[in-house]
Order: C-alpha cells, then sequence, then structure tokens
C-alpha cells in the first residue's frame, strides 16, 4: 500500500526564508563564495599545495605562475622569503574565519544579554548601560581596538577581544531598542498575565522575536571583524609573523611594493573577496528576514 | 530648539567623563611601572623610587589622581610628550589641521559622488544601472582600506608615474603655516607649482579616505530615497504636474536628506579611523599616524591626550548632526 503525502498549509520556515534569499542573486553568489572559503579553511592541510611557513631559499619572490619566470607549483608566486603566496592565503582563511566567528560569538552574547537586561527593566540600569555603550562609541573603532591591543599587548587573541569589545555596543541597541518594542505587546502581556516568570519572558517569549535584526547584525559584525582583524595586523598589533593571516601578510609585503605587486595584491584579494561574499549574505539575510521589505 | 540642545548637553557631559576615565585608565592599566620606565636602565634604590612615586604624585588613591587629571585637562594641560618633548595639546594643533584638510575633502568626495550614485540607483530601481551602481557601492563598503591604498600606489605611483607617494607637499617648496592647509597655504604662499604639487600630495589619500563613506552614503540615499518615493505627497506632486526632476530633487530629496544627514556625521568616526590606516599608508602627517606612531612608541601621555581629543571631536560633531536633524525635521524638537 503507499501514502501519498501532499503537502497542505504553510511552507516550512526555512522554505520560505529559502524562498526569500534566493531570490537575492547577490545572496546566492555571496553564500556559494563563503561556502568555498569555509570549504578551503577546513580542508587547508588537503588544498594547500605546500605549508604555510615552508621556505624555499632558492624561490625568492618567484611572480605567479602566468608571468615569465613563474613556476606552475607555485601559482601565486612566491614571497620574500620563498613561502608559496596561495598556501598562506589557504591557512590564512582559517585565521580569518576563526577571528569572525569568536569575536561575533563573544559581541553577540554579551551584547544580547545587556541588551535585554537595559531593554526590559528600564529605569537606572538602562540609562547606566546605555551611557557606558555611548562612551565606547565615541570613539573610532579602529582607535581603540588599536590602544586596547597595545595595553593587552599585541596577538591574535587579545585583537579578537577588542574588535569584540567595539562591536558589542551594535548589539546592545539593536537588542534594547527590539526588546523595548515588543514588551508591550499583548502576546508578552499575555504571557506575563498566565504567570511566566522574568527569564522565562526574557529569554524564551522576548527574544526569539527580536532575532531577526540580530541575525543580520551579527553577519556585518563578521565581515567588520575580519576587517578590523585584518588592519589591526596591518598596523603590527593583530597576528604576529610568520602566522599566516592576510592583514599580517599584507603587513610584511608593504617593503616589495614597487618590486613585486604580487605579494601586496592576492592577501588583500582575499580580504576583499571574502568580506564581499558575506556582506552580498547580509543583504540577502536581511531582505529575507526583514517582513517591511518582504511586502515591497 | 534650547531644551533640545540643553538635553543632549546634559548627557554629553556624562559621557566626556567616561570618557576621559577611560583615557585616564589606560595607562594605570599598562603593565610594568612609569617610574622604572623612566628611569630606564639605570638601577633606582627603593627610596628614591618612593620619592619620585611621590614626587609625581603617584602614591595617591587612583580617585584623587584621577580629578587631579581632570582639573589640569580643564586648564588645557593633556600632559607633555615624551618623544617630542611639546605639550600633547600643541602636537595635535600642529597636526590636526592635516587630518582636518584630508577628512574635508574625502567627506566632500563621498557625498558629491555619493548622494547622486544613490538617487540614481533609486530612480532606476531594478535596472543594470541601479545593480552596478549598488554593486560598487557594495565592493567599495567591503574594502580593506589599506589593502586599496597600495594598489592605488602600485599603479598611479609605481606604474604609470603621476602621483607621489608620501607627505603632503614636494620638498621643493617651502612656505610657513598660515591656516595648515596644505591647498590653502599653497595659494596663499604665491609659489608657482605648489598648489598642483599639494593637489598631487593629496589626491590619492583623500580617494583611499572617501571610499568607505562613499558606499555606505550612497546606499543609504538609495534607500532613504525609495521610502520617500512611495510617499503620497511624491504621487501627488507628480500628479499636479511638476516635472520629474522637480519631484526628486525637491520634494523627494529634501525629505530623503534626513537619514542621509545621520549617515554623514555617523562618518566622522569612520573617517578618524580611516585616517589611522590611511595616514600611515601616505605617509600624512596627520592625527591618525601621530597616534599609531605614539603606540609603537608606547607615548602614553600622547595615546592618553590623543584619545580624548578624538573622542571629543566625534562627540561635538554628534551633537552638531543631532541639531541639524532638529532643524531639518521639526518633529524630532518635540
Amino acid at each position: 500500500m503507499s501514502t501519498v503525502t501532499t503537502q497542505t498549509g504553510h511552507p516550512s520556515a526555512l522554505a520560505e526564508f529559502w524562498y526569500y534569499f534566493s531570490r537575492n542573486k547577490g545572496a546566492v553568489i555571496g553564500l556559494a563564495v563563503f561556502l568555498l572559503v569555509l570549504f578551503v579553511a577546513v580542508f587547508a592541510p588537503l588544498v594547500a599545495p605546500h605549508g604555510p611557513t615552508e621556505q624555499l631559499r632558492d624561490k625568492l619572490l618567484l611572480p605567479p605562475a602566468w608571468m615569465e619566470g613563474g613556476e606552475a607549483s607555485y601559482l601565486l608566486g612566491t614571497d620574500a622569503v620563498g613561502r608559496d603566496i596561495l598556501s598562506r592565503l589557504i591557512y590564512g582563511s582559517r585565521f580569518s574565519l576563526f577571528i569572525g566567528l569568536v569575536v561575533v560569538t563573544l559581541s553577540v552574547i554579551s551584547g544580547v544579554l545587556i541588551g535585554l537586561v537595559a531593554g526590559y527593566f528600564r529605569g537606572r540600569v538602562d540609562t547606566f548601560i546605555m551611557r557606558i555603550m555611548d562612551i565606547i562609541l565615541a570613539f573610532p573603532s579602529l582607535l581603540l581596538a588599536l590602544v586596547l591591543v597595545a595595553v593587552l599587548g599585541p596577538g591574535l587573541l587579545n585583537a579578537m577581544i577588542a574588535i569584540s569589545l567595539v562591536n558589542q555596543p551594535h548589539f546592545v541597541r539593536l537588542t534594547r531598542a527590539a526588546v523595548m518594542a515588543e514588551k508591550s505587546k499583548d502576546y508578552v502581556v499575555g504571557s506575563r498575565v498566565a504567570g511566566a516568570g522574568t527569564f522565562r519572558l526574557m529569554f524564551l517569549t522576548i527574544l526569539p522575536n527580536c532575532l531577526a535584526p540580530l541575525i543580520v547584525q551579527a553577519t556585518l559584525a563578521f565581515s567588520a571583524a575580519i576587517l578590523d582583524a585584518a588592519a589591526l595586523g596591518f598596523l603590527g598589533m593583530g597576528a604576529q609573523p610568520p602566522t599566516p593571516e592576510w592583514g599580517t601578510m599584507l603587513a610584511e609585503a608593504r617593503e616589495f611594493i614597487q618590486r613585486a605587486w604580487w605579494v601586496v595584491t592576492f592577501p588583500g584579494l582575499a580580504i576583499l573577496v571574502t568580506v564581499l561574499a558575506i556582506n552580498l549574505m547580509g543583504d540577502g539575510l536581511r531582505d529575507a528576514l526583514d517582513p517591511k521589505l518582504k511586502r515591497s | 530648539m534650547l531644551r533640545f540642545l540643553l538635553g543632549r548637553l546634559a548627557v554629553l557631559v556624562p559621557t566626556f567623563l567616561g570618557v576621559s576615565l577611560i583615557a585616564f585608565s589606560f595607562i594605570r592599566l599598562l603593565p610594568g611601572d612609569p617610574v622604572m620606565l623612566m628611569s630606564g636602565e639605570r638601577a633606582m634604590s627603593p627610596e628614591r623610587h618612593a620619592q619620585v612615586m611621590h614626587d609625581l604624585g603617584l602614591d595617591r588613591p587612583f580617585y584623587i589622581q584621577y580629578f587631579d587629571y581632570l582639573g589640569s585637562i580643564l586648564q588645557g594641560d593633556l600632559g607633555t610628550s615624551i618623544v617630542t618633548k611639546r605639550p600633547v595639546f600643541d602636537d595635535f594643533l600642529s597636526l590636526f589641521p592635516a587630518t582636518l584638510e584630508l577628512s574635508l575633502c574625502a567627506i566632500i568626495l563621498a557625498i558629491c559622488l555619493g548622494i547622486p550614485a544613490g538617487m540614481l540607483a533609486a530612480v532606476k530601481r531594478g535596472t543594470w544601472l541601479d545593480q552596478s551602481v549598488m554593486g560598487v557601492a557594495l565592493v567599495g563598503y567591503s574594502m580593506p582600506i589599506f589593502w586599496w591604498g597600495l594598489l592605488l600606489i602600485i599603479f598611479f605611483s609605481g606604474y604609470l608615474g603621476w602621483t607621489p607617494v608620501s607627505g603632503r607637499i614636494s620638498l621643493m617648496y617651502f612656505f610657513p603655516p598660515v591656516t595648515g592647509f596644505m591647498l590653502i597655504d599653497s595659494l596663499l604662499s604665491g609659489q608657482e607649482g605648489a598648489f598642483r604639487s599639494a593637489l598631487t600630495y593629496l589626491i590619492l589619500p583623500t580617494v583611499v579616505l572617501a571610499t568607505i563613506p562613499l558606499a555606505v552614503i550612497a546606499r543609504q540615499t538609495r534607500s532613504a530615497m525609495l521610502e520617500v518615493l512611495g510617499e503620497d505627497y511624491v504621487r501627488t506632486a507628480r500628479a499636479k504636474g511638476l516635472s520629474p526632476f522637480r519631484v526628486i530633487g525637491v520634494h523627494a530629496l529634501r525629505n530623503a536628506m534626513i537619514p542621509v544627514i545621520t549617515t554623514i556625521g555617523l562618518q566622522v568616526g569612520v573617517l578618524l579611523a580611516g585616517a589611522i590606516l590611511t595616514e600611515t599608508i601616505f605617509s600624512w602627517p596627520g592625527i591618525g599616524k601621530w597616534m599609531v606612531d605614539a603606540v609603537f612608541k608606547r607615548d602614553y601621555a600622547v595615546v592618553q591626550g590623543g584619545l580624548l581629543l578624538i573622542a571629543a571631536i566625534i562627540m561635538l560633531v554628534n551633537l552638531l548632526v543631532d541639531l541639524t536633524y532638529g532643524l531639518v525635521n521639526p518633529r524630532i524638537r518635540h
């Protein structure tokens, strides 16, 4: 006996999301590129033709394969100490994605918690929290991160902590605004009347309905974190050589700018492509998650 | 309007106190003993060490030191740089015009290109024109500007040889600063070719610094414009037979500008953060490079004073933006 299943009613939330997301072609391209970068990062040892710190003394500043003097096994050429640029870029993707993930996790968790408290309790707690956020936002983010890293000591971990700290006020503000908008709605009042406690109201009733703008902001924070970490690396305050972090690679390449364009061009291109892919995804997410835009 | 202004100022004062507390605490959080750092290699007896601590007031409680610091800030004393041996505030004043000139040129470029581009994209919504403008804007928004600067140097300075790589003006020209703005000073000096030279030095840093604000302004203008174009009063304006130019350029633009002005105001922070990178790449002698150098040379008085001054500038500009906002949009005032 065979059963025929017919789909009725509403499509699942995921299907609906994908329907709106996939209408934005840029977002789909962004997703594809991001997945590619993710794949390369996860399987770096299998994908990379050489080791990231492997030096070849007789192959210094080898141009890319398609240029005169290039070698096929060093597709994008080598740097000043004879390391394969492509392999370093592939290993570098691990750092950039890791930085983005850690920064977003740290700033989302802290920002959402603080924002929930501010938006739910209001009053003095709220004023106090928002004044502190104003203070953090009064500094240019990169400058504050730079000084923080100078205090904590240069390095990847401290750079991530500093970037999380300067990113977090955006999540606080966003969560607070969303909580304030939701708090007086009927379903929240109903839940409170039915006897739900403070924690239940905050985390199970209100928070899930504030997620859409947070997800979009998290995507933007992810790409901003990659850019900021690369900028800190470029200034010499982020990941330290010989770490194949893209910004640090650019800093090392700066002195060869007139002689070997490839050592400067490719690390920056890797940053741009990754950040662009994530931002494209962010635009698509906004379209798919924002009900106001959906109707138009 | 006065109440609106006073309300804003009332928020500004605690924020500034907080900023000063952060700037003050940074140095105390740093690992190492300031007296040991000052004495360097020379050994110091514990008695002498205690004496110096006492002379510098470092043995007093944290909050008293902070109030002392606050008092000297209010008298305009931000300490002395250990590198230049000059007061931090004097160094700031001599370097700030360079950053201001660069930032003003960048924001003017960003506004002049960004607003028309955003308007065009909104009016031609969905066409290839809209898609290309927004595509370019997203690339600009995603740009690591330190790399973008290096690429421009490779192409325009290295390959074409059109523009110089670093500094504000060719060493051939020398004149005393009058306004601190190289473009104006070079004109005032009356030296032939000086203005042209200053312009060639300015152009690449301006383009680099303008990139992100340009992209943000174009995107914001487009979305604000799209929102406004759907409003009833725009339909009314169209229905009564106004030319499309007047409907878009006058009726729609004026209302679409409200969020765009806020966005432009927010770019001040972006510009100052961008100045750190741009000035480092082009060896532009402004406050961005000054701060980076101070961080590396551990010139703490400069880091402390610079943080405070830069935050003060951003807060002041945000206040101005809020006030403009109140002027453009009367609903906010009440």
